[in-house]
């Protein structure tokens, strides 16, 4: 039987450290991500969307956007920031894991003595640093932007891009956990994108005005703080409107610590699942 | 020990040199040895040209060739190959039998499993044929055609010239050992013949004095089907 720990000898050779099997797998999948042009699309639709909303501010001047600061980066980062971290955790993350099994790039590494557990978090942090990157360039847009009209950066806004960066995590703890779950790359992308652009906002409005129940359940409702946080004072846990006809609309709002608390359950608890299914799956 | 199972696909992006880099870090080959063993072993799939240039355009057969690389770069003394041809074109099929047969040269053990015998009949040295898990027979490919064929064995007599009733006459009269003479096509004859690989010399080396025009010479590859027929039948 093969043991493949780091005291193993193939033929005078020493097999890495768990460590360096992650480093490996980081550095040749990051190679690859940059080289591949899913990084290039995903890095002109940052661009584009940022161009829009360049044009859009600058001809027609909201005062939405203009009021003060934290209204700008709240309107320009707030709403978006949210959407480029789920499209990029689909980009590099969604068919990271799923890709091994349908592509057969599993085979490929497999029959190496590497750990699955190296493989799955050197492809993790591969996605984390291309999918930074995208996030970097378009906060980096931001900002130039934001310095153009107030000369000035909050630094409410260094805690939203740190909140976003906590909120990239759990999306890609959770699109490797759907990855591992399926061997078709279409099917895990499909299914979280549903996810994540659709069915947690539907299930979140219907939870918190049907059932008036606060849907800290959602990972999508925890990623709240990233707005938030750009609006002073800081908005209350519970909103509730009541229309002309007698009907109420309750809108909930997570807490600072409530947002990162349901981050990080989600990111823990998805990243140990999806490392449970990859380390039992077959390739065949 | 390397392995290679079935066809594997290799990260697009990536040149030959960077996805061996990657196998040479991961199988702990030093860092002093890595761009040696690497030139050596896609020298030895004879994929030179193409070290530098990305995978993605490589045909199916280029890939294989890459992996095969991959399995022997920490030159390993045991070699496992799990289908290696299947899904391949025959230019691919072709040109990945004849690295493998090449690399029998270098001593080391290759285990290769495979559905296509006649690939067996013409890569291997030894087979070992397995039913529901069941190890049914391992010995030379002679050896387990004669067993089955009640010591008989069958070679297939490529010729340059057409063959007709005079010239299997001919051979019959003039070479011995021989029980049968059978026309496969227009140029090539099936022979029957009861012994292993000396009888089998001496046949080639009686119908070369003949002066008929061979031009190939080797075990039929329908003989080991015919094995693994009748010894499947026998355990179902």
């Amino acid at each position: 039987m093969i043991n493949m720990n780091e005291t193993e000898i193939v033929r005078g050779n020493k097999v890495p450290s768990n460590l360096a099997q992650v480093r490996i797998t980081l550095k040749y999948t990051l190679l690859e991500y940059i080289r591949s042009r899913r990084f290039y699309i995903l890095l002109a639709i940052a661009i584009v969307i940022s161009a829009i909303l360049t044009f859009v501010v600058g001809y027609y001047r909201p005062a939405s956007f203009l009021a003060s600061d934290l209204s700008f980066y709240s309107g320009w980062w707030g709403n978006i920031a949210t959407f480029v971290i789920v499209l990029s955790g689909l980009f590099f993350g969604g068919d990271a894991i799923s890709g091994e099994f349908q592509n057969k790039t599993g085979y490929f590494g497999v029959p190496n003595p590497i750990r699955r557990s190296s493989i799955y978090i050197g492809k993790w942090l591969s996605a984390l640093i291309a999918s930074t990157v995208i996030l970097g360039v378009f906060a980096a847009i931001t900002v130039v932007n934001g310095l153009y009209y107030f000369s000035s950066v909050p630094y409410q806004f260094g805690e939203s891009l740190l909140f976003a960066w906590f909120y990239l995590v759990a999306v890609l703890g959770f699109i490797f956990f759907f990855s591992s779950l399926f061997k078709n790359s279409s099917m895990s992308i499909i299914v979280t994108a549903i996810l994540f652009l659709f069915a947690f906002n539907i299930v979140q409005l219907f939870v918190a005005n049907l059932a008036q129940i606060e849907p800290w359940f959602i990972l999508t409702y925890g990623a709240q703080i990233i707005g938030n946080v750009l609006t002073v004072p800081y908005p209350p846990h519970v909103v509730t409107t009541v229309g002309r006809e007698g009907f109420t609309l309750t809108t909930y709002n997570p807490s600072v610590p409530e947002g990162l608390a349901i981050m990080g359950i989600y990111f823990i608890a998805t990243a140990v699942l999806g490392l449970i299914l990859f380390e039992r799956k077959e390739f065949t | 020990m390397g392995a290679l199972i079935e066809i594997p696909e290799i990260y697009p992006a990536l040149t030959p040199r960077e996805a061996l880099m990657m196998i040479a870090e991961i199988r702990g080959v030093p860092r002093s040895e890595r761009n040696k063993r690497i030139e050596e072993a896609v020298s030895d799939v004879r994929m030179e040209e193409w070290i530098d240039r990305r995978i993605g355009k490589f045909s199916k057969g280029m890939k294989q060739r890459i992996c095969v690389a991959s399995a022997i770069l920490s030159d390993p003394c045991v070699l496992l190959l799990d289908e290696p041809t299947t899904g391949l074109d025959p230019r691919g099929m072709t040109e990945v039998r004849g690295i493998i047969k090449s690399l029998k040269d270098k001593q080391r053990l290759i285990l290769m499993s495979s559905h296509i015998l006649s690939e067996v009949a013409d890569v291997c040295d030894e087979v070992a044929m397995i039913d529901h898990g069941k190890l049914i027979v391992y010995d030379t490919i002679s050896n387990v055609t004669a067993k089955v064929s009640g010591g008989e064995n069958v070679v297939e007599v490529g010729l340059r010239r057409h063959v007709d009733k005079k010239l299997i006459n001919k051979i019959a009269a003039s070479v011995p050992s021989i029980d049968t003479i059978e026309k496969s096509d227009d140029t090539t004859l099936k022979i029957r013949f009861k012994g292993g690989l000396d009888a089998q010399e001496r046949i080639l080396a009686s119908i070369v004095r003949l002066k008929i025009g061979i031009v190939s010479y080797r075990s039929a590859s329908s003989a080991l089907e015919e094995a693994y027929l009748g010894l499947i039948t026998s355990t179902v």
